[in-house]
């Protein structure tokens, strides 16, 4: 697993996907920064956190796009299926190279939380929490991700998908407040990522939102390893 | 060292590989040999535990390779095809990674600097693959299979898109792997597998139709020719007639080909020339020659005879 994680890192960050992803995040960042705290004066980052959202949304398929869909087309699962590694080991490797650098991306709240304890005492309970959200939000998602693009061979396709879905996490509640069945929108009202999120971000720690999320990253990395596993005896 | 027995690889309906069974026994080199879409890389991806068989098992010294996938793998170096590499790396750092990922315990420069040395890319070590031209990929793949020492080497087609003088060197090293390694490796040239393997298996349509150690399928190799003739007459007289001339190695009659007449096929000496000496032989014995033709009896022919479809419908093994 190490060596794949350490491959998975260099590749990010030899080429320019990390740059451009961080730069992209970073700036994002800066703009509701500047906006919500500047502008309305607050000390809260609670503004900030919410609106990326939508930017992580879309900015995980990019970072994830290339994971296994890559690897397939160039025929270098090759290499990784006949090694000596199990494949739980092969996905976890890509999983947490992704995260790393999803993690990186997220250092930046912190940078704000401290930038802003210059001006005046932010609520580091708060901010805390919502990292820990961020951090939580993003396993689930990169999960999924990875999901998509074992599915596929192209890349633009997994990173298509993925912001699909993306999209449909956000808009989550409004599609439960019109589906005419109470039982499906009061399911899907369960599996919602925005509910579970804005807890964190009132600095909320609840047990159920974490296990929430954790278990999701973990369902996915399962369904990952079992379409590996599929594939090979199909 | 490595057994296969009875794999079979279904695809839907499609057999793509059919109740193959084999064994090759440590130090040996076999030659996999067969037309397009034989079967030849499904088997090789089913014994690399690259995809997995529809039924029967492949056991790598002792290891079964679903049932103990970590250690069969680890006793396995495997060129694919089409080699995986990570084409944004380079060399070094590509050969750094698959040493990791395969879970080597050597000294990594000096066995990297080794394989390298063995392969002749040491001057490429530090470019970038995406750089390199088909011919040193192939060789990095190569590099790549053969870290950490495998005592079980599966080359497919190792040497497509090398130059002639890089074939011969890749030949070579293959040869001398053989003398420490198990090495299974496929081609469809088949000047190639008889100047390299010990053995050789012909399959075709997902069956084994000849498994044959390589002096024994080709008579190119014991220096004689042949010729085949169908003559009119009493056979034992024309067998005897045959045999009676000089340099004349072997006479046999292949089939009646109608009311008294018969093939035969003769074998004899690869520096002599006999069409002369029979024509007489055959006109004092009063049994006409219908027809006479000559040539070396190849591999290419063997190979056609076998992988044609009739002969594989035939059932014969």
């Amino acid at each position: 697993m190490g060596a794949i994680l350490k491959r998975e890192l260099s590749a990010y960050f030899n080429s320019a996907i990390a740059y451009v992803v961080m730069a992209v995040y970073f700036f994002f960042a800066g703009l509701y920064f500047y906006f919500y705290c500047f502008e309305s004066n607050t000390t809260s980052l609670t503004g900030v956190f919410n609106n990326m959202i939508y930017i992580i949304l879309f900015l995980v398929p990019i970072i994830t796009m290339k994971s296994f869909a890559e690897e397939k087309r160039q025929k270098t699962d090759q290499a990784l299926l006949t090694a000596p590694v199990n494949l739980t080991e092969i996905v976890m490797g890509k999983f947490l190279g992704a995260y790393i650098l999803y993690a990186i991306c997220s250092v930046i709240f912190l940078v704000f939380a401290v930038v802003i304890s210059f001006f005046a005492a932010p609520s580091w309970s708060v901010i805390l929490c919502t990292f820990i959200g961020v951090l939580l939000f993003g396993a689930a998602l990169i999960a999924i991700n990875i999901f998509i693009s074992v599915l596929t061979e192209s890349m633009i396709v997994a990173a298509i998908f993925g912001m699909a879905v993306g999209f449909v996490i956000l808009m989550m509640s409004t599609f439960t407040s019109v589906i005419p069945f109470e039982w499906l929108s009061a399911a899907l009202e369960k599996i919602n990522f925005i509910t579970y999120y804005v807890n964190f971000s009132y600095g909320l720690l609840n047990i159920t939102d974490i296990v929430f999320f954790l278990s999701f990253a973990a369902l996915f990395i399962f369904f990952t390893v079992r379409v590996l596993e599929k594939r090979r005896w199909s | 060292m490595i057994e296969v027995a009875n794999l079979t690889k279904c695809y839907g309906d499609i057999k793509a590989v059919d109740n193959i069974s084999f064994t090759v026994e440590t130090g040996e080199i076999l030659g996999f040999l067969g037309p397009n879409g034989a079967g030849k890389s499904t088997t090789m991806n089913m014994i690399t535990g690259y995809i997995s068989s529809t039924s029967g098992t492949v056991t790598i010294d002792g290891s079964e390779i679903l049932e103990d996938p970590k250690n069969a793998k680890s006793k396995i170096g495997y060129l694919p095809e089409i080699p995986p590499l990570y084409i944004d790396m380079t060399v070094r750092k590509y050969l750094e990674f698959m040493f990791d990922l395969k879970g080597v315990k050597l000294p990594k420069k000096e066995h990297i600097d080794e394989v390298m040395r063995l392969v002749r890319i040491t001057d490429k070590a530090d470019r970038i693959i995406k750089n390199l031209s088909k011919g040193y990929r192939q060789r990095v793949g190569f590099a790549q299979a053969l870290l950490g020492n495998p005592p079980v080497l599966i080359l497919d087609e190792p040497t497509v898109g090398l130059d002639p003088s890089q074939i011969i060197e890749i030949r070579k090293l293959i040869k001398s792997l053989g003398k420490k390694h198990t090495v299974i490796f496929s081609s469809h040239v088949l000047s190639e597998i008889s100047a390299t393997c010990d053995r050789i298996l012909v399959i075709n349509e997902g069956k084994i139709v000849a498994d044959a150690k390589t002096d024994q399928l080709s008579v190119v190799n014991s220096g004689q020719q042949k010729l085949s003739l169908v003559v009119e007459g009493t056979s034992s007289s024309i067998t005897s007639e045959l045999n009676n001339i000089p340099s004349v190695k072997k006479v046999s009659k292949q089939q009646d080909t109608g009311e008294n007449t018969a093939k035969y096929i003769v074998f004899y000496d690869q520096d002599a020339d006999i069409r002369r000496e029979v024509f007489n032989a055959m006109a004092r014995n009063n049994t006409p020659i219908l027809d006479m033709q000559s040539g070396n009896e190849t591999l290419e022919d063997m190979f056609l005879k076998l992988t044609s479809s009739n002969y594989a419908k035939g059932g014969k093994r």
